[in-house]
């Protein structure tokens, strides 16, 4: 059995010169450290020709470099930022990207590689050894430490004057709140912003693709359309604030299919509405399946029945997608009969 | 010699100039005492060695392409109509941000190289500290004296992450867009303080205006700044620990072996940072990196299939796609359980292999300090445990990319999920027995080797007929090298009842320390190595085949 | 052979052998994967059958039934409109092997564009539906490719992919890569919603939205696309950036590494 003692250091035993022969197993211990292997002699240490060659192979490499430098100046002068090339096996690319790309990787990996060339066949390859020295001071140092510690520790009373110590405390731990308070203005207070979303009672339901006001008939079963609400256009000013709450998804279902009691009454004539915003994470749910009727998150795979009030089948999403109440006003559009009974969205703390 | 003389008493002009700036420096810097130490300082040479090193480089080579980026580049929400020369998105109104993320890659000349380089050495950069962190694992490397070091380099892993992550945000297009709403979601599931956090991160309802301007410092001045001094830090500690080295003849714990600082590393080690950056620089000219042009501009009613993070976030995604819908409302409020917990995993997954050298450190009560690397056969446990973890981050790598991998590999999304689910917790321990098993296998073959020697090959005929392969002994080199290594016994908790009779009180804690020690260093856990008197028995009897 | 049996154990011999048994997994893998096969040769006979109705009979009554009232292997096809059967027939889509699997794949078409168009004249037949579009209606005279794109990131982004890549779906189903397929086919599936497809009529994506997000399509997927900075890596975003990182930029990097650090040539031949 092998000790758990540290096993006894076997410091590198006398260089043997002898052409890299290996010593002969010691008697007592086949195991032993052999000591640092011989040095052996490069082509390079040896062959001055040989040297010669690494030399110009360096200087090759440095003046290759420098002819890169040069091609990438040239190329930023000449080629046109949008002047675009076919190059196989890569395909349309932008020349110029290309160009400054190549010469810039050549112009610094030839420097690179002339310098390691260099080190590698030019520069001495004996292998040294350096000592280690512990990272833990001597006993001594240590004691002197404490020493000089415990002085200056008397020496400012701190642990006398308790006073004097207390209040410091107290005043280094409240002046970091200084800090905290400055961070309140970062944003406003949550409030009830997030149960509330553009829609409200009569608002019309506008098409995004052509931002006219959408009516029954346009909606046939099997389809997917996209809604906003009426009077928010995308040149507003917290417009994206408010179709992050406000993004409305639009299908049509037999309404013999639709199996939920109350999604089928906030419908009109098959037609449903649902928040458009995951109730997971907030991620735009619109992978619609017509034959399915499941909607797929394209972020993190929660699937909802939108036949069935929106319910989760998989995925990571708690709670079904809020839909919106729907009719048609006397001019035979679509319009919101209210806003969303629940924040849209992913669930928060204050949500309930 | 010069510099023997005080420069005050020496004649001007005499020594060369270069001596005379190297005095005027060390008069106001002391730096000859510096350099004594350091100028022939040793490193040993491996492959392994220069992981950090790419990770150092790719550092600066990002510092140097985004400093360059910041001249151009625009942190602010406001909407703007685009009319610049990449046609598909003309009149389209986007944020300031990503106009001038499209002006750089288009019409800045090499704006787009120097984006590209920054993405793809910030991409290399996390995926270098990933190796380097795994090759310092599996050697044992983190042992004492460089726990420290360790920490640092972690801590470094993670700013790396959340610097990406905030660098990858700024463009603002649809894909970042969605990864930002992602994170407000997972702040929202937060209780009790959830949504005030994203209020205020926001200043206001997502997506607000202040996020991009706000990443922006976060993520070239406050992280960067950080991780400077990381980086530094970690370096001064390298250089003070010296390097480790691998086992071998005339390496020993008191000494380092290899070459010195000047001349050799100062070419190999300069040398390599030209050609990390020459290889970066080819890479962002062949090969595209988030090219937001084609994704859009971010509107959060809009999205792609496919979304997903840079891949050092993948791990974080796959926790999030996996996870079951749980959600728990009571008293007027929501526990988000579903987004909550694998939030709170997250960060468990990256702790757990940043304390383990802790653990280990306890479990062997092992006060020394090591220089020499473990071979990752010899410490089977260690190897186990960090190619567990390795499988766990795969395994959930797998459930963030679950749509590429169904669409490229013909598979159904809902199955890969559930592989996931399940892998989660089978292929860590699968995979944990499997190479422990392995180790072992491989310390029995070391044995093998050093008591028969190396199996050659060649099949000799014996005169009587039978056939044997013909193995050669291994040189004292290679004899030393494969029983170098230590195997300590499992720690003892000693007999509960001592020779008085008293019962002896024996902490749980220590219980379970001398269980895992039993774990580390049982009979289970090491082969016994060759022993000398083995080794002799076997040799100097018969012709050893 | 005796050179062979010396070099098994050689240290590289492991990776060789690791590499032998990848590449014949890839192989045994391309063998055994499940092939779509198109039943080309089963409705050959019917390329003689001049008119709609016969070909009908013949390629498609077994599933859809002899008047198109459907059956439980094939929908109902009155009133899909000739668009419909343009788009399915053409794409190769229909006929379909099985009715089985998760979606019916895109294969080679195997009708004349006249049979085609027969087909079509009797499936229009049995009841009203979209007609086929013209080239006028998806040809890229008056299209705003930029407003098709932000058309495009609304309706088609998130099945499809930013630039018509393609994505999953659930349980195996999929939206398939835009690539290559023919602006007329893009026109009729958006009118049409083919399988599991939402349908975008006219009303809710006009004629002139269908006409730009097609020009948006040509514009950053078509043959003729740039890709500015590159190798577009499959267009599929940060997964294939990732593993081109880990691959070819870490590992090149590692490979430079090695020669750095590799000890060099020493002049001694034993």
């Amino acid at each position: 059995m092998s000790s758990q003692d540290i096993p006894e250091e076997n410091l590198p035993a006398a260089q043997d010169t002898s052409h890299g022969a290996v010593k002969l197993a010691d008697e007592q211990n086949p195991f032993a450290d052999p000591g640092l292997p011989p040095h052996e002699p490069r082509v390079q240490d040896i062959d001055e020709r040989a040297a010669k060659r690494s030399e110009r192979t360096v200087a090759l490499l440095f003046t290759v470099s420098m002819l890169a430098t040069v091609g990438f100046i040239a190329s930023y002068v000449t080629i046109p930022v949008d002047k675009s090339v076919f190059i196989w096996p890569i395909g349309h690319i932008s020349a110029l990207n290309f160009a400054l790309g190549m010469t810039l990787g050549l112009a610094l990996f030839c420097i690179g590689a002339g310098a390691v060339h260099w080190a590698r066949t030019l520069m001495s390859d004996h292998e040294l050894a350096d000592e280690r020295h512990p990272i833990e001071a001597a006993p001594d140092v240590r004691a002197k430490v404490m020493d000089d510690f415990r002085q200056g520790a008397k020496e400012s009373a701190l642990g006398r004057r308790k006073l004097i110590r207390n209040t410091m405390f107290g005043a280094l731990a409240l002046f970091p709140l200084s800090g905290v308070v400055l961070l309140r203005d970062l944003g406003p207070l949550p409030g009830t912003k997030l149960r509330h979303t553009l829609w409200s009672k009569g608002k019309l339901l506008v098409n995004m693709n052509t931002n006219e006001p959408l009516r029954p008939s346009d909606l046939i079963v099997g389809s997917l359309t996209f809604a906003k609400p009426e009077g928010l256009e995308e040149h507003d000013h917290g417009f994206q604030t408010e179709i992050a709450k406000a993004a409305l998804m639009l299908v049509r279902i037999q309404p013999d299919d639709i199996k939920d009691k109350r999604s089928l009454e906030w419908s009109h004539e098959g037609i449903l509405a649902y928040s458009k915003i995951c109730t997971h994470v907030g991620c735009p749910i619109s992978l619609y399946e017509q034959q399915t009727h499941h909607a797929l998150c394209p972020c993190h795979q929660s699937t909802f029945d939108l036949s069935d009030g929106a319910k989760v089948i998989f995925g990571p999403a708690g709670h079904p997608l809020p839909q919106l109440r729907i009719g048609v006003n006397d001019e035979g559009y679509l319009e919101a009969l209210g806003d969303f009974d629940e924040p849209v969205g992913p669930a928060f703390w204050e949500r309930g | 010699m010069s510099t023997t003389t005080t420069p005050e008493s020496r004649a001007r002009g005499k020594a060369p100039a270069g001596e005379r700036v190297a005095d005027w420096a060390d008069g106001r810097l002391g730096i000859y005492s510096l350099a004594k130490a350091n100028m022939r300082k040793i490193f040993p040479d491996h492959w392994s060695f220069m992981l950090g090193e790419i990770c150092l480089y790719s550092f600066i080579i990002i510092i140097l392409t985004g400093v360059y980026l910041t001249l151009f580049f625009h942190p602010s929400m406001n909407e703007v109509e685009y009319h610049g020369s990449y046609v598909p998105l003309q009149g389209q109104l986007m944020s300031e941000a990503y106009k001038s993320t499209l002006d750089i890659s288009f019409d800045v000349r090499g704006g787009l190289l120097i984006r590209q380089i920054h993405h793809w050495a910030a991409l290399i950069f996390v995926a270098g500290m990933f190796v380097h962190m795994m090759r310092v694992f599996f050697t044992g490397a983190f042992r004492k004296p460089r726990e420290i070091n360790w920490l640092f380099g972690f801590l470094l892993l993670v700013l790396g992450m959340f610097t990406g992550f905030t660098g990858y945000s700024l463009p603002d297009d649809l894909l970042s867009g969605t990864g930002i709403r992602f994170m407000e979601g997972a702040i929202l599931s937060v209780p009790i303080v959830g949504t005030y956090i994203s209020f205020f991160l926001f200043g206001g309802e997502f997506p607000g205006d202040d996020f991009v301007a706000r990443f922006f410092s976060i993520h070239v001045l406050l992280l960067p700044g950080i991780m400077l001094g990381l980086v530094v830090a970690h370096l001064i500690l390298v250089f003070y620990h010296k390097h480790t080295q691998f086992p071998g003849p005339g390496k020993t714990n008191k000494n380092v072996v290899g070459m010195p600082l000047l001349p050799v590393y100062m070419a190999k080690a300069g040398g390599f940072f030209f050609l990390v950056f020459g290889v970066l620089a080819a890479v962002a000219a062949i090969a595209t990196v988030n090219p937001i042009w084609s994704i859009g501009p971010y509107r959060p009613d809009m999205v792609s299939t496919g979304a997903q993070p840079d891949w050092y976030m993948g791990f974080s995604e796959g926790l999030i796609r996996v996870m079951p819908g749980w959600e728990i409302n009571f008293w007027g409020h929501t526990l988000v359980l579903g987004v909550f917990i694998p939030l709170l995993i997250f960060p468990l997954v990256l702790a757990a292999i940043a304390v383990y050298p802790f653990i280990e450190s306890w479990v062997t009560g092992d006060k020394r300090e090591h220089h020499i690397l473990d071979r990752p056969r010899n410490a089977p446990t260690r190897t186990a445990f960090g190619v567990a973890w390795m499988t766990l981050y795969f395994v959930l790598l797998v459930g963030g990319g679950n749509d590429i991998w169904a669409t490229h590999f013909h598979l159904s999304i809902n199955a890969i999920t559930w592989f996931v689910r399940i892998a989660f917790f089978v292929a860590p321990v699968v995979a944990f027995i499997v190479t422990k098993r392995i180790c072992l296998g491989l310390q029995r073959r070391d044995k093998e080797k050093v008591l028969h020697g190396r199996e050659s090959g060649i099949i000799k005929r014996l005169p009587h007929g039978e056939f044997i392969e013909v193995h050669e002994p291994l040189s004292q080199e290679q004899l030393y090298t494969l029983t170098a290594h230590e195997q300590p016994k499992p720690l003892e908790l000693g007999p509960e009842v001592d020779e008085n009779g008293v019962r002896r009180k024996v902490k749980a804690g220590e219980k379970l320390r001398a269980k895992l020690s039993k774990g580390f260093y049982g009979e289970e856990s090491q082969i016994p190595k060759p022993t000398v008197e083995e080794y002799k028995e076997i040799t100097s009897g018969h012709g050893h085949h | 052979m005796k050179k062979l049996s010396a070099r098994r154990r050689h240290p590289l011999a492991a990776l060789v052998v690791l590499l032998l048994a990848l590449a014949c997994t890839g192989g045994l893998y391309a063998v055994f994967a499940p092939a779509d096969k198109a039943q080309a040769d089963e409705t050959a006979q019917s390329l003689t059958i001049e008119e709609g109705k016969k070909l009908y009979t013949v390629g498609c009554a077994s599933c859809h039934g002899t008047g198109g009232q459907g059956t439980s292997d094939g929908p109902s096809l009155v009133g899909v409109g000739a668009a419909a059967v343009d788009f399915q027939v053409s794409t190769g889509r229909m006929p379909a092997a099985t009715s089985q699997g998760a979606q019916i794949p895109r294969k080679k078409n195997i009708y004349s564009q006249a049979e085609i168009d027969q087909l079509a004249a009797y499936i229009a037949s049995l009841g009203a539906g979209p007609a086929v579009p013209t080239e006028e209606q998806y040809g890229p005279e008056g299209a705003d490719a930029a407003k098709g794109g932000e058309l495009f990131r609304n309706n088609c982004a998130q099945c499809h992919n930013f630039t018509g890549k393609g994505g999953a779906l659930t349980h195996g189903k999929y939206a398939p890569s835009l690539e290559g397929v023919a602006p007329k086919h893009i026109y009729e599936a958006m009118l049409t919603g083919p399988q599991n497809m939402p349908s975008f009529p006219d009303t809710t994506l006009s004629e002139q939205n269908k006409k730009d997000v097609i020009a948006y399509l040509n514009a950053v997927n078509g043959e003729e696309t740039e890709s500015p900075g590159g190798l577009s890596l499959g267009g599929l975003g940060p997964v294939s950036e990732g593993l081109f990182a880990w691959v070819f930029g870490l590992g090149a990097l590692i490979a430079v590494a090695v020669w750095v650090a590799a000890r060099t040539a020493k002049a001694k031949k034993s």
